[in-house]
Formats: C-alpha cells, sequence, structure tokens
C-alpha cells in the first residue's frame, strides 16, 4: 500500500529548530512501522536517525510518538496506523531533550530509574545449604506486572505530571520500584516509599492513565501506582 | 578531540556476558563497560524460554547428564573440559542469579521452576527432562535486568552509547581499545591491562535472522584484521521456529510445553525422523529435518514454510505436554505469554486456534573469537595467549557448543563464561602493568571512518548489505555444498569491492548511525567471508554444519576445531579477500568418546 509518512527531523548540526519532512513511501500492510522508518533511511534519506536493535519488542530502543501516541515502532503493523494514502506521522518521545531526529537524551530517564533503588536488598545470610531462597508462587505472582517492564520510557513520556515538571520521577521508576516493594525477597521498602512520599514522587500521578494505554508490556501502571501509593498511605505492604 | 581514559578493565558490550563479568571484576578491579547500546537493550534480554541447570527441583537430574547432553548436542565437537565447567557451575551461577533478585518463576515448595527444552535428557539420552529454569518466556530479559540492577547496585561504570571501532592490539598484546561517543561523534582512547570481548554474535549476515539489528560483530572484525584467529566460524545455528519471513525466534519452549512441527499433510513429521526426541530433537537437526520436508513438497501448500502448531487439541491429540499431561490455553497463555503475543502482533494469527507458519531463523554463531576455559583470548591454535585480551559470551569459542548449541545453553555459557572471565581479568590485571600505547592509536580507524564520511561513490550500503544476507541465506544456510559455498565467497569477494565505493548521505558529527551502519557493514563482510571459507574447507557434516557433498561425519580426519585467519597487512578496512589461512586445534575428549549421534 502507498501512503505518506511524515516525520519530525531535527539536526542539531544545521537546525534552529525541529520541522515535519514527508516521504511517499509503499509497504506491506503487515509491515512494521519500524519498517517504514527503515524504507525511508535507507531509500530515500539516510540521514533520518533512530534507535533500533531488536525489531521486535523486546529490546525497548524504538519508543516514539505514532500518530500522537507512544509506541514501539517495531510493535506496530502499518495497517493498524495508516490507510492506503493516508499519512502516518512519527516524531520523537516527548518530555525528554531532543538529540536529533527521532532520538532524546535518555539520561534523564535513567537518572529517575536510579533514583529508587531498582536492586534487590536482602542483607540475610544466604541459605545455609546453597541453594535459591524459598519464595511461593503467589508471593512470585504479587510483583509479576512490573518485572516484564523494558525501560523503553515510553509510559513516563506520555505523562502530563512529567511533561510539566521533569523532575517527576514518573511511572517508570515507580514500576520498578513497585517490582521490588512487592518482592518479599526485598528489605529495602521503606527507603524506596520514602523516596517516593516526597515531593517529586507518587503524588504527582492524576490518574491520567496515558502511560497505561502507552505500555508496549501491557503492564497496568496507574494500578500499579496506585499500589504504591495505597502503601504509603497505610504504611502497609499487601 | 580525543579523549583519553585508563581503567584496569575494559568490556565491550553490556549483555549477560559482559555484565557478569563487569559484576565480578569490578569488585577486585577498576572496570568500565562501553556499549553501543543501552545494556538494557542487549540481545540477552530476547531470549525467551530458560536456562539450564541440573538443579532437579521437578526430577532427577545430574550434571553429568547436562555434560553429556552438552557434548552429544554439539556433535562431539565440544572440547569436554569446557562442558564439564559449564554444566558444573551453571547450578550455582542460577543460584548466584536467584540471589541477585531474579525472579524466577516457583514450584509448589518454593524453588525455582523448569521445562522442558530440546536435546536435554535424563539418563543420557533416554527421555526429555524438565533442566530449563524460567522466567515465563522472558528468561533472558530477567537475567539482563537483574545484572543490569546488580551494576547499578555496585555502581558499575559504564560508557553507554559508545561504539568500540578498534582494538588497539600491539606485538600480541591487547592495551584497549578505541571508541566514538556516538553521541558527539567524538573518539575515545581506552587504555585498559585487560580488555574483555562481550559484544555477542554477528547474525546480520543473513537474510533471516532472529538477531537484533546491532549484531554485526565489530570487535570480532576489528581482531580479524589485525590477525587474530576465529574459531569455527563454519557453524551457525539456524532455529527451526522463526516466525515466517521475519525470522523473529518463537522459543523452544513452545516445544517444551508440547508444541508440534505439522506439515502440509498435517503430518507430525518429526516422529519419523527423532523416534525418542521428536520434536524436542536439537536444533540442527529439526532444521535439517524442516529443509527436507519442504524440499520433499511438504512444505505449507507447497511453500518453503512448515507449521508450529500449539493449540491446546493438537497437545492434547499427540499427548506431547510434560508428562503427557492435558493442558488447556489458560496454562499456555501464563508459560508462553510473550511468544504467544507475538504471534498475533506479527502475524495476525490466533495460535490457540490455528497453527503458526514457522521457518529456520539464522540464531547462533557456535564459533568466534577462541578462548581457554578462563576468557583468555588465544593467538594461535597451539594455545598461545593474546596477553591482556579475553572474551566470552557468543563472540567467545571456549568451545562449550562444538558444532551445535543445545537451547538455553547460551544463556548458560553467558553466566558462567562471563564470571570466569571477569574473575580471571581482576586477577590478570593485579599482576599487570599498563603496556605503553603506540603513537596515535586511534589514527587509522578515524582515517578509515572519515573516509566513508566524506567519499563519494557510486554504491549504496543498503544494497550490498541486501545482497550479502541473500548470498549468505541461500548458500551458506541449513545446507551447504562446495558450489553454494563458492557462489557464496565469490559474491562477498564482489561485495567487498564494491564497499570501497559507498557513499552514505549523513556527513554530520552528531549520532550518525548512517556512518556506524556503513561500517557495520563491512564488518559484516569480513565475517561471512571467514563463515564461508571456514565451511568451504570443512569436507564433512557435524552439527549445524550440513554439507549435502560430504554427508557423514568424519571424525578420522575432522574431529578438530578450525583456526581461521586473515595473513594480509593489518588494515581497517575490509580484508583483501582470500588472504587466509588455517589451522586446527585437537578437541578435548574426557569422558565421552564420539558415538552416532540418534535421538
Amino acid at each position: 500500500m502507498k501512503f505518506t509518512v511524515k516525520i519530525k527531523r531535527y539536526n542539531p548540526e544545521t537546525d534552529a529548530r525541529p520541522h515535519f519532512e514527508s516521504y511517499a513511501v509503499e509497504a506491506d500492510p503487515i509491515d512494521r512501522v519500524l519498517d517504514v522508518l527503515h524504507t525511508v533511511k535507507w531509500h530515500h534519506d539516510g540521514t533520518l536517525t533512530l534507535r533500533r536493535s531488536c525489531a521486535h519488542g523486546i529490546c525497548g530502543s524504538d519508543a516514539m510518538r505514532i500518530n500522537g501516541r507512544n509506541a514501539l515502532a517495531c510493535k506496530l503493523l502499518v495497517r493498524d496506523v495508516v490507510k492506503e494514502g493516508g499519512t502516518l506521522q512519527i516524531e520523537p518521545l516527548l518530555g525528554l531533550p531532543l538529540i536529533k531526529d527521532l532520538i532524546v537524551d535518555m539520561e534523564p530517564f535513567f537518572e529517575h530509574y536510579r533514583s529508587v533503588s531498582p536492586f534487590l536488598v536482602n542483607d540475610e545470610p544466604l541459605p545455609e545449604d546453597g541453594r535459591e531462597r524459598l519464595q511461593s508462587s503467589e508471593a512470585r505472582e504479587r510483583f509479576d506486572h512490573g518485572t516484564k517492564c523494558i525501560l523503553c520510557a515510553a509510559c513516563t513520556t506520555s505523562c502530563p505530571s512529567f511533561w510539566a515538571n521533569g523532575q517527576y520521577v514518573g511511572p517508570a521508576a515507580i514500576v520498578q520500584a513497585h517490582r521490588f516493594i512487592f518482592d518479599d525477597r526485598d528489605h529495602a521498602a521503606e527507603e524506596r516509599l520514602q523516596v517516593l512520599g516526597e515531593q517529586f514522587g507518587v503524588w504527582r500521578c492524576r490518574t491520567a492513565f496515558n502511560c497505561t494505554e502507552a505500555c508496549p508490556r501491557e503492564i497496568p501502571v496507574t494500578q500499579l501506582i496506585g499500589e504504591v501509593k495505597q502503601a504509603l498511605a497505610s504504611g502497609k505492604i499487601e | 578531540m580525543v579523549h583519553h581514559h585508563k581503567f584496569d578493565a575494559i568490556i565491550v558490550g553490556a549483555g549477560g556476558a559482559g555484565l557478569m563479568a563487569a559484576l565480578h571484576a569490578s569488585k577486585a578491579a577498576d572496570v568500565a563497560v562501553i556499549s553501543k547500546l543501552y545494556p538494557t537493550r542487549s540481545h540477552t534480554g530476547t531470549a525467551q524460554g530458560g536456562i539450564a541447570a541440573a538443579l532437579a527441583n521437578m526430577e532427577e537430574d545430574h550434571w553429568e547428564w547436562h555434560m553429556y547432553d552438552t557434548v552429544k548436542g554439539g556433535d562431539y565437537l565440544v572440547d569436554q573440559d569446557a562442558a564439564e565447567i559449564l554444566a558444573r557451575d551453571a547450578i550455582d551461577a542460577i543460584i548466584e542469579l536467584e540471589h541477585m533478585g531474579l525472579p524466577f518463576d516457583r514450584t509448589p515448595d518454593g524453588r525455582i521452576e523448569q521445562r522442558r527444552f530440546g536435546g536435554h535428557t535424563a539418563d543420557y539420552g533416554k527421555r526429555p527432562v524438565m533442566r530449563a529454569c524460567k522466567s515465563a518466556d522472558r528468561t533472558g530479559h530477567m537475567i539482563l535486568q537483574t545484572l543490569f540492577q546488580n551494576c547499578i547496585k555496585q555502581k558499575v561504570k559504564f560508557f553507554d552509547e559508545f561504539f568500540v571501532v578498534d582494538l588497539i592490539l600491539e606485538h600480541g598484546v591487547c592495551k584497549g581499545v578505541i571508541a566514538q561517543d556516538i553521541n558527539t561523534g567524538e573518539y575515545h582512547v581506552f587504555h585498559a591491562k585487560a580488555t574483555l570481548l562481550a559484544s555477542g554474535g554477528f547474525g546480520r549476515m543473513f537474510k533471516v535472522t532472529s538477531n537484533a539489528h546491532s549484531l554485526t560483530g565489530d570487535p570480532v572484525a576489528a581482531a580479524w584484521r589485525r590477525g587474530l584467529p576465529l574459531e569455527d566460524m563454519e557453524f551457525f545455528q539456524f532455529h527451526p521456529t522463526g516466525i515466517y519471513k521475519m525470522g523473529i525466534l518463537l522459543s523452544e519452549a513452545a516445544r517444551g510445553e508440547g508444541g508440534v512441527f505439522i506439515n502440509d499433510k498435517g503430518e507430525r513429521f518429526m516422529e519419523r525422523y527423532m523416534p525418542t526426541l521428536k520434536d524436542l530433537a536439537p536444533r540442527d537437526i529439526c532444521s535439517r529435518c524442516m529443509y527436507l520436508e519442504v524440499k520433499e513438497g511438504r512444505g505449507i501448500g507447497g511453500k518453503d514454510y512448515l507449521y508450529l502448531d500449539i493449540r491446546p487439541e493438537s497437545i492434547n491429540k499427540y499427548k506431547s505436554a510434560p508428562g503427557g499431561k492435558t493442558v488447556t490455553a489458560h496454562e499456555l497463555e501464563q508459560k508462553l505469554p510473550d511468544i504467544i503475543e507475538m504471534m498475533r502482533v506479527y502475524q495476525g494469527v490466533e495460535p490457540m486456534k490455528e497453527p503458526v507458519p514457522i521457518q529456520p531463523t539464522a540464531h547462533y554463531a557456535m564459533g568466534g573469537v577462541p578462548t581457554d576455559n578462563d576468557g583468555r583470548v588465544l593467538a594461535e591454535a597451539s594455545g598461545k595467549l593474546v596477553h591482556g585480551l579475553f572474551a566470552a559470551g557468543e563472540v567467545a569459542c571456549v568451545s562449550v557448543h562444538g558444532a551445535n548449541r543445545l537451547g538455553t545453553n547460551s544463556l548458560v555459557d553467558l553466566v558462567v563464561y562471563g564470571r570466569r572471565g571477569g574473575r580471571a581479568m581482576a586477577e590478570f590485571v593485579k599482576g599487570a602493568d599498563y603496556a605503553p600505547l603506540p603513537k596515535d592509536p586511534e589514527a587509522a580507524i578515524i582515517s578509515e571512518l572519515e573516509r566513508i564520511r566524506t567519499q563519494k561513490g557510486s554504491e549504496k550500503a543498503v544494497k550490498i548489505r541486501n545482497e550479502m544476507q541473500e548470498v549468505m541465506m541461500d548458500n551458506v544456510g541449513v545446507f551447504r555444498t562446495e558450489a553454494m559455498i563458492q557462489t557464496a565467497i565469490n559474491k562477498v569477494k564482489e561485495l567487498k569491492e564494491r564497499f570501497c565505493r559507498v557513499q552514505i548521505d549523513d556527513k554530520g558529527q552528531r549520532f550518525n548511525t548512517d556512518l556506524l551502519e556503513a561500517f557495520e557493514l563491512g564488518c559484516l563482510l569480513d565475517l561471512a567471508e571467514a563463515t564461508a571459507a571456514s565451511a568451504l574447507n570443512r569436507t564433512e557434516s557435524r552439527g549445524a554444519h550440513a554439507r549435502d557433498d560430504f554427508q557423514q561425519r568424519d571424525d578420522a580426519n575432522w574431529l578438530k576445531h578450525t583456526f581461521i585467519r586473515y595473513t594480509g597487512a593489518e588494515t581497517m578496512e575490509p580484508t583483501r579477500m582470500g588472504a587466509t589461512a588455517i589451522d586446527y586445534k585437537p578437541v578435548t575428549i574426557t569422558r565421552f568418546q564420539p558415538q552416532e549421534r540418534k535421538y
């Protein structure tokens, strides 16, 4: 099928500000949006710059705004986003500093991620038999959602509160904190809840649900944020 | 402007092997990890089904059985001392991952849950065994996340989105690497006592592949261009269940949970070829059987693909689930959520109601940079070492996978040999000094990259890349003959010549991925040559290397590892075609004498 792809372009070495450029392309309806971007890069204009790696929705490199909604370019099919003769619009993620074309500076995002101590803390002696710590299937299931996160930033950069103030820790970091707070092997819930209870923590969330809609891993992000709020309010982790 | 850094140890690549090495080396040394991607983008994250260890949480199992399966799976080209380390160390390496926080699935008694996988058996090949420790079907993702989390905890130093373009290698001593900061385009010289390569595979030389776009083997090509040998490059694994045309991987876990292969006649054809393990035979065998089915006209609709069937009704009809149990759609959705979603997203198939079109996809390099059992890189087949250079993971050839890797053993390899490499490196730097750098070590590679950036010419990188991927897929794939491989070699030669006339569009400094993609293509062309030339040389069939003109395994002449090297003058561009020499290293055999490989 034939259609137009309209891409927000910005070259920091030559452009004062970003602008849109349009390309007439042909693609199979079951091609990925990423395939379309490759068509532009490889056959129209090699200067088009984007991040991508695995191309099947796991590595999290190619989150971007597609027709105004955050998604992974490798996980959306052409037939689901554009009609014959129509226009497909591609922009970089919002709320992070723009570097070039579809590439934004991910460092502020990872800074927020690191701020919630995203690692297991457990200083108790290891099992004497040299084996795994035991955990029930129910306890494992309790934090399952958060383990699916690929740190693509689609959620955080779809959040109006994050757009309003980039100091807000953002949905992705809260999901990561949740993954450890609700892991019964972990002992640092209190420290994490303290970070998340501060000025730029979970209370910045206004439950807009954009994050849940943006998540390419179908994590119920808003629900997880709600559970962290609940834990802060009640002082109980359930 | 060129920047200079000094670290005890540098790790190139931030996947499972690189991060595991970093965690262990940084306990005793000043370490930096350099990666062309953010660490969590690494391809380890796409591994799905599991990581093997004889924990015996589900049923009786022993590391000796795991070792045997690894040796037999590798068609006896495995170095058995290395396989013994793999199978033994797998157990406490998996426990270490659990202690780091990895969220494994759990058994009713709270232990790590395990599932069946191709080629993993009980009692030396008698029946499939549940050995693959798992976290749903995102085990690799959980390993990568857990290792990265622990690197943050341990404050490991990272240089993210730095592209390593060259090794500083002089008189058999590695002194560090040259990298480009992708964001600025500026170059950085990393001076190190020890350098560990953990850059993964290079499956992008093939048209249909499960490999990420980034898997182009750049540091391997750098080693090649400087005359270091590459081991067993002819052994490249084609995974049987790639999504038709796209190559995206559908894990063997699908068959571990009971899925079966089906041909156009609706026949479960693996029963005919491999009566004991059937659909859980090793990958090289399944891919060859698929190829034969297609050749004999039993591809779906006469075309070049077959079906993977995971419908509960089919699994229950064949009693192919573990223990012959009855399964429901709900259980399968829980055990295989990601791959079921991939079938839906990328093929528009409803896998609980219809079978899924699949074909073999280029998946894993058994060969690579030769190392000893502590990750030290070999300069020669004789065992002589490169001072200060280490390698671990897919980039390395220990050789623990021999002629064909078993499913889940790549993840085992990452953690076991990443850890050993990291520890060995930390030990090495204690007693080592910084070898003096040559004058302007960055000059040669910068001038090559500037040539690519500024050159005017008639060729497009995309065209050369497509032609390379096509000729390698068609001629150095699941089956090979002398004539086919020669066709590929002639084509790669032509493509290397044309590569010198590539013109790119992006002349800028910042985030110039046009430039880096062209550079990656040059690297792949060199590795394609090494792969094809090694394949041409080995006149037998073994594991993943199936020669239609030499159909038998020939232990009398070929029970040995190939060491191929470039023999011309050191260069920064693709090497002169055919300037290669081949040498051999004997296979280490300890417990298991080579036998005919039947399942």
